[in-house]
């Protein structure tokens, strides 16, 4: 069990790049950033970068804000 | 007479606005916040001519309609990423970090909030957040309180801007303190951009009359009846604005003065019976 966006899923030993497809993100989509267990994962290892059990992953996109 | 035409006849040249190396055409800077619909921003985009504007991050939603970043592309804005919703040092440093991996700039509007009551910043935690994202190579933008020793020690930490607030965030109070604002004016020698609290576009001529060196905008503009309407309102107060702090404006006085010459005054005095 791994956690996506605080979500439970049973996707440990997937890849970022994985887990980003399951949310509907394409390949290298741009405004996109993931952090691990409050650690970035800098793009270039989402290929590589397996999620291991209990890690939570974090994906974020550019949303519309102002302040706060 | 066509905005063109009008521009044309202003005969005065301001110096660039120059902020962490890059130069600015406008000096507001537009929030993307609070805007219900993507075309809506666009538009005010356009109408408040602004050339940098603020994103925040948050968990991908599958569901999203229309994409953010492709409208701001469209608009042909560069991206200001805030670290909007940090209670903490650490998280806004995270955030900062994760925005610079999302947008490809080390550009970064700083927010540490210390509630959410009145979402003012947290001075300890901000000064923190700065000094690791500033030796970390990020141009630091902090919002911060309206305190001239904080944006003193912001500013000495390596802050490319200071960021005080005229009033609490959305709150629409205009500038609650503008001889804290003079002050910050008077000894920063980086830009002052007056970050939350503008209402009207006349808090945001103010700004400008005091000497700040921008203005950032979100609620004012998103929140108005017409939002475009007042993108171009706001636009055109914190030009007239500049234009009026260049100017030079007239101490106050109490009592009046007459701007007409007694001299050569008629004598309008009718004959004694």
């Amino acid at each position: 069990m791994i956690f996506v966006n605080g979500e439970p899923r049973e996707r440990a030993g997937a890849t970022i790049a994985e887990l980003l497809a399951d949310l509907g993100v394409e390949d290298r989509a741009r405004g996109v950033a993931v952090a691990v267990d409050g650690e970035v994962v800098p793009r270039a290892q989402w290929n590589e970068r397996r999620v291991t059990e209990g890690e939570r992953v974090e994906a974020l996109s550019a949303m519309q804000g102002g302040a706060a | 007479m066509s905005a063109e035409q009008t521009e044309q006849q202003i005969p005065v040249t301001d110096t660039p606005f120059e902020v962490g190396g890059r130069t600015l055409r406008s000096r507001l800077i537009l929030g993307t916040g609070g805007f219900k619909r993507l075309e809506t921003l666009a538009e005010a985009i356009r109408a408040t001519r602004a050339e940098l504007v603020t994103i925040a991050l948050r968990r991908i939603d599958p569901a999203a309609r229309g994409s953010l970043t492709d409208v701001l592309e469209e608009c042909g804005v560069e991206l200001l990423p805030n670290t909007a919703g940090c209670f903490t040092a650490r998280d806004a440093v995270v955030t900062a970090k994760l925005a610079r991996e999302a947008f490809e700039t080390d550009w970064v509007k700083l927010e540490v909030i210390g509630d959410d009551r009145t979402l003012l910043p947290d001075a300890p935690e901000l000064l923190l957040a700065a000094e690791e994202l500033v030796d970390d190579g990020f141009t630091v933008l902090p919002y911060t309180n309206d305190d001239p020793i904080l944006a003193r020690r912001l500013e000495d930490i390596g802050c490319a801007a200071v960021m005080p607030l005229g009033s609490p965030i959305g709150s629409g109070m205009g500038i609650r303190n503008p001889y804290n604002i003079s002050l910050i004016v008077e000894r920063a020698n980086v830009p002052v951009i007056l970050d939350a609290g503008v209402g009207t576009a006349s808090d945001a001529a103010l700004a400008m009359e005091l000497g700040c060196d921008g203005v950032l905008c979100a609620s004012a503009i998103a929140r108005a009846h017409d939002p475009v309407a007042m993108a171009h309102a706001i636009r055109a107060a914190v030009e007239a604005g500049r234009l009026a702090r260049g100017a030079g404006r007239i101490p106050r006085r109490l009592h009046a003065e007459a701007s007409t010459p007694d001299e050569g005054l008629a004598d309008l005095t009718p004959p004694v019976q």
